[in-house]
Formats: C-alpha cells, sequence, structure tokens
C-alpha cells in the first residue's frame, strides 16, 4: 500500500513579484485521504493546478503515477479527477447529459457511458433528478453531481478543491460519506478545505498550508504532539483545589488551564485521568466530572497557525 | 518541451456539443427568424424584378440573389450585413462564457488539450452557420423554381457553391473576432458590445471613412489625371480593410459571370473583349481569389489571436 502515487518537489509559483506557492514537497501514497488545510489564499488552489499541470509551475517538478503532467497531460488527466472549487455544470443540459458529455471527452463509447452514468447516478442518488436540467440543482446536488463525475471516470487520484465549502450540514456529512465512499474502493484521494472539524474525519494525512508552504504534513496525531501540546483533552470538574498547582508536576501534563471557576482544561500526552482524580482526592477536593476526549483538529490548527503568526 | 498525445483529441465532441447547444439556444432562433424574414423578403423583391425584365436578362438564376427592388437590399447584400450578426451572436461568449459558468476548469481537468475547446467552439460555431447558410440558399432556389420556374444549370450550381464557400470564409472571419473578445474581454456583455462595434464600424462606416482618408493620403491634382487614378487604388485598397468589401468583390464576380474586374478597367484592356460574353467559372474564381485568401487570412489571424491569448490564460478566474 506504500506506492507513491503523487510527488510534488519543491514546487514554487510565482506573479511577477508575488509570491503564492514557494516551494513544496509533497508524497501521497496510494489510497491516502490527504488533507489539504490552510486559510483562503494560501495557496491551496495554485498548489492543486500545478499538480494537475492546469497552470505550469515557475520551479519544481511533479510527477503522478509516474508522469509528468506537464509532459504527458492527456494521460494524467485521464488517470486523476478534479472537482474545482464551485464546479460548474451546463445549465441547460441534465445531469446526465453534462456526464455524457465528459464521458465522451475521455474517450468512452457511449454504451460503456450509459451504464457507468447510471451506476455513479445511482451512487450519489441522484437519479430521480437525472434527468432534469442542472439549473434546478441545489448546491449540494452539484456537488454529488461532481463525485457521480469522478466515479463515472474511475480514475485513480481524486483531487477535490473546497468539496463541502457553502453545504448545509447534512449535505457536507453525505458528501463525506460519499468521498469515504470513493476511498474504500481504491481511490486516493487529495481534498482542500478551511473546514478542520470535517476534513478530520476522513483524512490519513493532514497538510497545513501558510503563506506557500507546508507548514505540516503527517497525521493528526502526529500534528497535535507537534504543536508541543498532548493528543488527549481532559475536562476536569472540581471543588475546594486548585488543580492548576496540582496537577502541573503531574508527568504526561503539558498544559492545564482554568476555563471557569472549578473547571479546568488539562491537555497530555496520555491518558491521566486516574492519577488526576487520585491528586483531586488526595488534596481533599471534591471531584464532580472528569471527561476525556480526543484533542480536535481545528483547536490544533487554530493553535497552530496562532503560532505562526505568532512568530512572524 | 516536447507534450505528448493529439491536440486534437476531443475537438469533434467539442464541436458538436457547441453546434448542438447553438441549435437550440433562443439566441439563434431569434437571429435566425430576423435573416430569414429578410431573406425572404429581399428574394420576394428579387422575383418581382426579375418578371419585368425576363427578356433582356442572361443569367437569371444567379440575379436572384444579386438583384434588388427599392426600398430592400438584395439577398447577398443582406448576408454580407446580416451575417457577421450571426456570428457574433455565436461567438461573443464563447470562451468567458465557460468561464462564468464555472465549468472551464472542470472541462480543462477531462483528458483533452486547450487547443480542442478553442477549435471546437470555433468550428461548432461554423458548422452550425454552414447548416444555416445551405438551408437558406436551397429555400432560395427553390423559391426561385417555383415563382419563376427557373432550374439552375450546372453552371449556376458551382457558381452558387463556390459563393457559399466564400460566404462561409467571410462568416468564419467574424466569428474568429468575436472569439477573440471573447477571449480577451473577461464580460460577455462587454465583449459582445465591442465585436458589434467593430462589426457596425466595418460594415456602416467604413465606405465613409475610406475617400476620406484617400482624400488625404492622395490628394486630387486638377492638371494630373494619373492622381485620379492614384486616389482611387488607395480608396479601394483602404476599404477593401473591411470584410465585407472583400465579400462584396467575391460576390459581384462570382455571381455575374459578365463582370470582369473588380477594380478600375481601361478602354484598352477591353479592346477586343466580347462586351456582356459571360467569363468560365475558373476565371471568375481567379479574379477574386486574393480577396477569398484576404478573408481567409484575416480569419486565420483573428483565431490565432484568440489561440495564444487563451493558450497564457490562467484557468481559476
Amino acid at each position: 500500500m506504500s506506492t507513491v502515487v503523487l510527488e510534488a518537489k519543491g514546487l514554487a509559483k510565482r506573479y511577477g513579484d508575488a509570491v503564492v506557492v514557494a516551494g513544496i514537497d509533497l508524497s501521497v501514497n496510494q489510497g491516502e485521504v490527504i488533507g489539504l488545510l490552510g486559510p483562503n489564499g494560501a495557496g491551496k488552489t495554485t498548489t492543486i493546478l500545478m499538480l494537475l499541470g492546469l497552470t505550469e509551475a515557475s520551479e519544481g517538478s511533479v510527477s503522478i503515477l509516474g508522469k509528468d503532467p506537464l509532459r504527458r497531460p492527456l494521460e494524467v488527466k485521464r488517470e486523476v479527477g478534479y472537482l474545482p472549487d464551485a464546479v460548474g455544470f451546463y445549465d441547460t443540459m441534465t445531469g446526465r447529459e453534462n456526464l455524457a458529455y465528459t464521458a465522451k471527452l475521455a474517450g468512452m463509447s457511449r454504451d460503456l457511458a450509459r451504464e457507468r452514468i447510471a451506476a455513479a447516478l445511482e451512487k450519489v442518488r441522484l437519479s430521480d433528478a437525472a434527468d432534469r436540467p442542472v439549473a434546478t440543482y441545489s448546491r449540494g446536488m452539484r456537488q454529488r453531481l461532481g463525485i457521480a463525475e469522478l466515479l463515472m471516470r474511475d480514475c485513480r487520484i481524486a483531487i477535490l478543491d473546497e468539496p463541502t465549502s457553502g453545504l448545509d450540514p447534512q449535505s457536507t456529512q453525505e458528501l463525506l460519506d460519499l468521498i469515504l465512499d470513493l476511498s474504500r474502493g481504491g481511490m486516493t484521494i487529495l481534498l482542500s478545505s478551511h473546514m478542520l472539524d470535517v476534513v478530520q474525519s476522513i483524512c490519513s494525512r493532514v497538510a497545513l498550508f501558510n503563506k506557500g508552504r507546508i507548514g505540516f504534513f503527517g497525521t493528526i496525531e502526529e500534528l497535535a504532539a507537534r504543536i508541543g501540546r498532548g493528543s488527549f483533552v481532559i475536562d476536569v470538574e472540581a471543588d475546594g483545589i486548585d488543580l492548576g498547582q496540582l496537577a502541573g508536576k503531574t508527568d504526561g501534563v503539558t498544559s492545564v488551564a482554568a476555563a471557569s471557576h472549578g473547571l479546568w482544561q488539562v491537555e497530555a500526552t496520555r491518558d491521566v485521568r486516574s492519577d488526576l482524580a487520585k491528586l483531586v482526592v488526595e488534596a481533599g477536593g471534591r471531584l464532580k466530572n472528569l471527561d476525556l476526549r480526543r484533542a480536535r483538529l481545528d483547536e490544533a490548527y487554530n493553535r497552530y497557525f496562532r503560532e505562526v503568526a505568532n512568530a512572524a | 518541451m516536447r507534450r505528448e498525445g493529439s491536440p486534437f483529441r476531443g475537438v469533434g465532441t467539442v464541436a458538436l456539443k457547441e453546434a448542438a447547444d447553438h441549435m437550440t439556444s433562443a439566441r439563434m432562433h431569434l437571429i435566425m427568424l430576423l435573416v430569414l424574414l429578410t431573406a425572404v423578403g429581399a428574394v420576394y423583391g428579387a422575383i418581382d424584378r426579375i418578371r419585368d425584365t425576363t427578356a433582356q436578362d442572361a443569367y437569371l438564376f444567379l440575379k436572384l440573389f444579386t438583384v434588388a427592388r427599392e426600398p430592400l437590399p438584395s439577398f447577398a447584400a443582406f448576408l454580407g450585413f446580416l451575417l457577421p450578426l450571426v456570428a457574433v451572436a455565436l461567438g461573443f461568449d464563447a470562451i468567458n462564457g465557460e468561464f462564468n459558468r464555472r465549468t472551464m476548469s472542470r472541462l480543462l481537468a477531462q483528458p483533452i488539450y486547450r487547443d480542442a475547446v478553442l477549435f471546437g467552439k470555433f468550428l461548432g460555431g461554423l458548422l452550425v452557420i454552414a447548416i444555416a447558410l445551405l438551408t437558406l440558399w436551397l429555400m432560395m432556389v427553390g423559391l426561385g423554381m417555383l415563382f419563376l420556374g427557373l432550374p439552375p444549370s450546372g453552371a449556376d450550381i458551382v457558381r452558387g457553391v463556390f459563393w457559399l464557400a466564400a460566404t462561409l470564409a467571410y462568416a468564419g472571419v467574424w466569428l474568429a473576432l468575436a472569439i477573440a473578445f471573447s477571449t480577451v474581454i473577461r464580460s460577455p456583455a462587454t465583449s459582445a458590445l465591442a465585436a458589434l462595434s467593430v462589426w457596425l464600424v466595418l460594415t456602416v462606416f467604413w465606405g465613409m471613412i475610406a475617400p476620406l482618408v484617400a482624400g488625404i493620403v492622395a490628394p486630387i491634382d486638377p492638371f494630373d489625371p494619373m492622381s485620379m487614378l492614384n486616389r482611387f487604388e488607395w480608396q479601394q485598397a483602404i476599404a477593401r480593410i473591411s470584410p465585407q468589401t472583400l465579400y462584396g468583390e467575391v460576390t459581384g464576380l462570382l455571381l455575374d459571370p459578365a463582370a470582369r474586374s473588380v477594380g478600375p478597367l481601361f478602354m484598352h484592356q477591353m479592346q477586343g473583349a466580347v462586351i456582356g460574353a459571360p467569363l468560365p467559372t475558373m476565371q471568375s474564381l481567379l479574379i477574386v481569389w486574393p480577396q477569398i485568401s484576404g478573408l481567409i487570412a484575416a480569419m486565420l489571424v483573428l483565431f490565432t489571436l484568440a489561440y495564444v491569448v487563451f493558450q497564457r490564460q490562467e484557468v481559476r478566474a
């Protein structure tokens, strides 16, 4: 499973003096779901376009499935599906006709295309709406139609640019389930987003973009560790003690923050609940609640960008 | 850096899709209705006129396209004026429309080259124009046969087909212009206005501008008769910048076998000529070959401009 399917080395893009992407290294293994995260204008979309060969890089090289997307664009584009940010379809054509057009461009035979389009539409639950003009589709339906296009083309790599932006929570969840489905089918997926808690649930690794660079590339646990604090967050509710003084010395605890009166948020590198309980009880306090949860990606992420901003 | 794969992959698909879009669009229906009405009017006038003068006229069938009855212009003149409008209507949002619908990046992510998109758009538009032209032409021929009982001769058909091809090249110039504007200008409304301004200047005002400019460049010296000729030639050269002038000259020669020249003709050049005798079709064609080449060259230059700009355009709008 560790075959590298996509590799970028020193990828950079400049428009005159403005540096949009300043040297990016990225290596993606087969079957991974990679989240490209970062604020707007961090260079995510430009990176994606360079990976696809739709924009020429100022520097650096890309290799997708061992091919250079600038030199052999047709072969690369046949294997790689792209769902652009706020994807557009031809409004006067039906969903089915839109897919039939791309199938024809991909060189599919008419019969094969009809079969695959029907299957793909079924999978994204658009079969009922398939023969209505796309003008009548909601935003979520358009995104699902975009996913259907990737399904139909049966690409090996799918690159999704902000697939969930502007969707309501329910449509977002539906779309994420579909993306997971694609991934289970063996597709390697790159998706960009700034909605972090969303991406957390499906990404195997994340890359944090900041000002045209990748600040961090790894799993969510590594991200939490890298940021210098534990990946465990424990909410402690107790009376009659000052946990801030007590827990600071405990092995594994990285920080204790008082959230409100009698409520602390403890971050640790391991599950320290039993130690905390013992501490509170031994100090004569009354323990009311101990709640363990994993560090959410958006907490880690916000902290990361706060640190980057402070360092700058 | 050499790229692999054919740039023409997908051209046919794009062209057919564009053609189908045009055929079903309200825009095209409206403009073709306009063309149809004017064409029928023009031919009706021509038929009326031909009926009066049948006895003196040779090449009656070709006259169907060139004879006019006041206040209507002839069918050929109508095409020269309205065809650019059709072409602009088909092309003004070819490229920027894709960007505005946000379909461009998805389209370019398909396994085709950018070339295919532009070629396909141009060919699709040209295909629609060709179909419309052929239909119109057949309709005119049919009307002529019905009302005048005039069957076209073989030579008439050959001349007619050459003329149709030249007309298509003329429409191609305007289609290429409209597509070039749609590539350079991001807003479809602005690009339509730009294309229509060029159309107005070149078809309506150019006829007035050319003599003015020629008068400044080559003033007439009352004591030098050659200066008059010089001025006339300047005027003609300037007028020929407009594709409409070129097309008018092509029409004049191809649809009138008796016509000998598009420029000034001297008495000594006419020596021994049988006035009114028809030229062979190929000879007529040879006379306007430069004009036809000019039309095709203009089309290619405009298309190349659009091509170069489009290839360098960023995908993200």
